[in-house]
């Protein structure tokens, strides 16, 4: 197995003239909980389209759990997960009967299944709530659902976008907690956040400006190499450095 | 005036969920009111009250001292609101869509321009784009001009900066103040705790209730405990570890540290000798002034 979960080699996209994401290249290595920061605008959303085999890359090339996201994009997509803050699960669909559809495109086995979504669903408190619909929970716990269930069939790899934006201080601590165990477990946790003090959290932190990775290292590195007492402080920083609008 | 919002017992029910349990407060001309809480607290619902677009199970409310049920008319054309989704003509230009809201209420972009001129003047080079192809943050700054371009006198702002970056929340936030300053008042909600302490008062809000309302100084020196930050060399055990201790009352990461709340029987000390014991090097234990998201933990735990 590649300890490299994810290598990119100058990832390019252009939309038109316009180049949103410039020649990025990096790696997140198995486990890794890797923080992608940036601005609204910086490129974030388009690289990880094309990191996920949703987007194809102008130029340049990526390697997703040792897949070409190019000519293997189908197969990057069988070995991810992915959740986000706009899309998580459906909210006609009872608890139980949203685990049953994801695990079933997973091509879980009937059994398999059964197992694994009761031992999930004790283990996050929830079993009381499987034949609740989805809409009726709170946006914390449907958030901490839909992490289990984005990474429900082992992915190498999760990619989380924004995942607990508006949700409760406390309830965003223990998701925190799950995106460790996770990562304890050896899946690869790629998150985005606008809050700073989750930037913390990561292992490894980029900043993306204008569409280039500015600047990528350890929280610790990063707050040295700024001279800041947090990394609030560094992405005001760097963040400042932005020429183009965020259109 | 003695007051430009005034609520007293107001509910409001979807179902068996109550949004709204009894609710009552009050914002003071020129004040920047903060209603500051997670996804659910019931903000939209309150707003949408507050603005004439919904009617409440129960209570009264009153806007600039008129009733929003009988004189909903009169409200309307005296404050301006700006919804956490965005909710202009997407197929209208960036001018198309000032325009159209000036003339709604009988005014002119010209007229109160001096009011919109540092938000509009960054979305000027945009102007004949379609709303609908604005990024975030342009979308952001547009709602907020054809929210201020009739010259309202109180200003309600449902979640402007959900999704927004830090740097351009700061940048949003400078332009609040700016606006208080010309004497408009503004009641603004956000999940994000950070941005309480930029507010005059503020609402700490969870599950339909109100659960303290104060200025943010007098939020924080009400904290009943002292806190404590603690770092330690080994950060990624230490959140167990501090967990399992029998002495620490709470314990919650905060970035850089853990803020953690002894029982009365625990020094700080003690708990430095203990983690040192389970092979913590660096250990530090601090004391520290509480934030208003330490504040918003303890008060939504005993809740």
């Amino acid at each position: 197995m590649e300890n490299k979960v994810i290598y990119t080699e100058q990832l390019t996209k252009c939309f038109g003239d316009f180049v949103a994401v410039d020649h990025i290249s990096f790696e997140v290595g198995r486990g890794e909980i890797f923080g992608f920061l940036g601005a609204n605008g910086a490129g974030k959303t388009t690289a990880m389209r094309m990191l996920c085999g949703l987007s194809r890359p102008t130029s340049g090339k990526g390697r997703v759990a040792g897949f070409d996201i190019t000519s293997q994009a189908e197969k990057v997509k069988r070995h991810i997960g992915y959740m986000s803050q706009k899309f998580s699960l459906y909210e006609d669909l009872k608890v139980g009967e949203n685990l049953r559809l994801f695990g079933g495109i997973y091509g879980m086995g009937r059994k398999e299944l059964a197992l694994k979504s009761e031992e999930m669903l004790r283990g996050l408190g929830f079993w009381e709530e499987r034949d609740t619909l989805v809409k009726a929970l709170p946006l914390g716990w449907k958030q901490k659902l839909a992490f289990s269930v984005s990474i429900f069939h082992e992915p190498d790899v999760v990619f989380l976008d924004e995942p607990t934006g508006g949700v409760d201080p406390v309830t965003r601590r223990q998701f925190w907690e799950l995106i460790y165990r996770a990562a304890d477990r050896g899946i690869t946790v790629f998150v985005t956040t606008h809050y700073m003090d989750e930037a913390e959290y990561c292992d490894r932190v980029s900043m993306m400006v204008d569409g280039k990775i500015e600047a990528l290292d350890t929280p610790q590195n990063l707050r040295a190499r700024f001279r800041a007492a947090s990394m609030d402080e560094v992405f005001r920083q760097l963040a400042r450095k932005a020429t183009r609008d965020d259109n | 005036m003695k007051s430009v919002v005034s609520v007293q017992g107001i509910c409001k029910s979807y179902g068996k969920v109550q949004a709204l349990k009894e609710l009552g407060f009050s914002v003071a001309p020129g004040e920047l009111y903060g209603i500051i809480g997670p996804d659910g607290a019931g903000k939209t619902t309150l707003f949408r009250i507050l603005t004439t677009l919904l009617l409440a199970d129960a209570g009264r409310a009153e806007v600039l001292g008129l009733d929003v049920v009988k004189d909903y008319r009169a409200i309307r054309n005296r404050i301006g609101y700006m919804p956490g989704k965005f909710s202009l003509y997407q197929d209208l230009t960036v001018e198309e869509n000032l325009h159209f809201f000036a003339t709604v209420f009988n005014t002119t972009i010209e007229a109160n321009y001096y009011l919109v001129e540092d938000i509009y003047k960054q979305l000027e080079p945009f102007k004949k784009r379609r709303a609908g192809k604005l990024s975030g943050g342009m979308k952001q700054k547009l709602a907020l001009s054809c929210a201020l371009i009739h010259k309202p006198e109180v200003l309600f702002l449902d979640e402007p900066t959900t999704g927004v970056d830090p740097v351009s929340r700061k940048e949003f936030w400078g332009m609040l103040l700016k606006l208080k300053q010309q004497g408009i008042s503004i009641i603004v909600s956000t999940p994000y705790m950070d941005e309480a302490t930029l507010c005059d008062r503020i609402a700490l809000m969870q599950g339909g209730a109100f659960l303290q309302v104060d200025t943010p100084q007098a939020i924080v020196d009400r904290y009943p405990c002292t806190l404590w930050s603690v770092r330690s060399g080994q950060m990624h055990r230490l959140l167990g570890d501090l967990k399992a201790c029998v002495g620490v009352e709470s314990s919650f990461s905060f970035g850089t540290a853990f803020h953690v709340t002894l029982g009365n029987q625990t020094s700080p000390d003690e708990l430095r000798a203990h983690l040192v014991a389970l092979g913590h090097n660096a250990v530090e234990v601090e004391p520290i002034q509480p934030t208003v998201e330490d504040c918003f933990m303890l008060l939504s735990k005993n809740h």
